[in-house]
């Protein structure tokens, strides 16, 4: 069934679309993270013009992280003091990244910087991540129910403005949830995308924080710098197609229910290897892309984003 | 919003299509639809261009869509990534190209006439400020490799199309229009070679537009983008509370 996207202007299989939606949905829903370093690329690969992908995927992100955080909460898995501190930061790292995307879309260079950090941030976490859970997953097999200690102490949690976080059971500066969420708002507004993959993996390695409150605080965060990004692409550059969003969020949603359900039966280190290699997947396909001769030396740039 | 497409297009008709003053016309051309109205089922279409001649003569067939900027970019490879380097624009640069003809576009007349009317890709004009600067090879390399890239889309015609004449004097050719044609007014010329020259020629116009529920959310976007960021967050953050509600049940 075809289906003529009024922003995007190009025509489009509207079951490919809720296809797609679902997909990432329940990976979103399983994983925790808002699946858009998956989403951006295939929107791209089926013919969306970037910018629209980039701008709708926000859109399509509102709503994802909404449902999913909804089941957390729930279960009483959003730790909000924690988030909102993280929302602080992303609000500063979103206006720099803001920034830094005009700057490079004058200069030409956004594709290659959108494809740079992806190879850069998707490379480092997907590889620390698989290297950890593969580690973790053995020491559960070797040490099982033995007690550990409830997390690492690292230089920074030693900061000023110490606060208590009593939901995660942690005593830390508030400057290092600031700078992590600073970290997830900037990538937001260069790669299009949640940050999810970042702040997950820098809420359990670097703050501490319990497994079982990650996933949905990191949500409950990313629901407020998605609906920023959101505005501010419909507001400056009109990319933001709603009838686009709404197929992938039809069948986002119900796959990031089916994901949550899915969560309870994964183990965390397991969780993490799986997410760590679809990471890493998509990580090498962006080096290939990189590094191989590309079909045509010169591409072509319509002033309406075609 | 389809009749006011209709107003568009009988005001630029009384606008283009009025025949040339002095002189008998010799090439009487017009299309089976003027308008071309993109719905939500849209996934292109084709549209017939039928007319008639006065006496001997080929004829040449040439859709321009709305003209607009294009930047063009080229990769070189730096410490093994590829990386844009140089870049050039063209200007008023139509967003789409076909070309139809009753004969090979080339035993039509020389050069020098093609390139005049831009009738055929190797002859359409594409001007860009850099010309004096970059020299004429470079030019005619970006030149080339804007056609490419707009041909890999399906907007530039990349196999000329055929005007079929039927009794001698009536002739007629489709149109083909992707799904991913850009709106806007489109100029549908129709030219009559005689002995190398052209001796008649005439321009129709072609208004592609959205109708329907896209043109509603089109037009939404456009004149009221804040309002229709914040719709965009309502729905979302409705249809995630929606689902969520409906998966507790269940």
């Amino acid at each position: 069934m075809q289906v003529y996207l009024p922003i995007a202007e190009v025509s489009v299989n509207a079951l490919l679309i809720l296809g797609m939606g679902g997909l990432v949905g329940f990976l979103s829903g399983l994983f925790g993270v808002g699946g858009g370093f998956l989403m951006t690329p295939l929107l791209i690969f089926i013919g969306i013009p970037p910018a629209v992908a980039v701008g709708t995927q926000a859109n399509q992100l509102v709503a994802a992280s909404v449902s999913g955080m909804l089941a957390h909460w729930r279960r009483g898995n959003v730790d909000v003091k924690m988030g909102l501190v993280l929302l602080a930061g992303s609000v500063i790292g979103s206006v720099l990244g803001v920034r830094l995307f005009s700057l490079l879309q004058l200069l030409g260079q956004i594709d290659l910087a959108i494809n740079l950090f992806y190879l850069i941030f998707l490379g480092t976490v997907g590889g620390l991540m698989l290297v950890e859970s593969l580690r973790s997953m053995l020491r559960y097999r070797r040490t099982a129910g033995q007690r550990r200690k409830l997390h690492k102490h690292g230089w920074f949690h030693g900061l000023p403005f110490k606060t208590r976080f009593p939901k995660s059971r942690l005593y830390i500066s508030a400057l290092a949830p600031l700078a992590i969420g600073a970290v997830g708002g900037f990538l937001t507004a260069i790669m299009g995308i949640g940050g999810g993959f970042v702040l997950v993996p820098a809420m359990i390695y670097l703050l501490g924080m319990p497994a079982s409150l990650v996933a949905g605080t990191s949500l409950f965060q990313i629901i407020f710098t998605t609906a920023l990004v959101c505005f501010l692409q419909a507001f400056q550059n009109q990319t933001v197609d709603v009838l686009l969003a709404l197929l992938l969020l039809a069948g986002g949603v119900i796959g990031a229910q089916f994901g949550t359900h899915a969560s309870g039966r994964l183990r965390g280190d397991q969780a993490r290897a799986l997410l760590a290699s679809l990471v890493l997947v998509i990580c090498v396909k962006v080096a290939f892309d990189l590094i191989g001769t590309p079909p045509d030396l010169y591409s072509v740039i319509m002033r309406r984003g075609g | 919003m389809p009749r006011l497409l209709v107003l568009a297009a009988v005001l630029a008709a009384a606008a283009f299509g009025l025949p040339r003053p002095g002189g008998a016309q010799d090439l009487v051309a017009d299309l089976s639809d003027h308008v071309i109205a993109i719905n939500t089922g849209f996934t292109g279409t084709r549209v017939l261009l039928f007319g008639a001649t006065e006496g001997e003569g080929e004829v040449a067939v040439v859709v321009r869509g709305p003209a607009d900027k294009v930047t063009v970019r080229e990769k070189d490879r730096v410490a093994g990534i590829w990386i844009n380097q140089e870049s050039m624009s063209f200007n008023a640069v139509p967003g789409f190209y076909a070309v139809a003809s009753s004969k090979p576009i080339e035993e039509l007349a020389p050069a020098a006439v093609l390139d005049r009317a831009g009738i055929g890709l190797p002859h359409l004009q594409l001007a860009t400020a850099d010309a004096n600067e970059r020299g004429a090879e470079i030019v005619g390399v970006f030149r080339d490799a804007l056609i490419r890239g707009l041909q890999r889309r399906g907007l530039y015609v990349t196999e000329p199309g055929q005007v079929s004449f039927l009794s001698g004097r009536l002739f007629r050719t489709r149109i083909d229009f992707p799904a991913n044609v850009p709106t806007g007014q489109y100029q549908v010329e129709a030219y009559l070679f005689r002995g190398g020259q052209v001796v008649d020629a005439q321009t129709t116009p072609l208004i592609v537009g959205k109708v329907g529920l896209g043109a509603e959310i089109y037009d939404f976007a456009q004149r009221e983008p804040a309002l229709y960021g914040l719709a965009a967050i309502i729905v979302a953050v409705a249809a995630g509370w929606l689902a969520s509600v409906v998966f507790r049940r269940a």
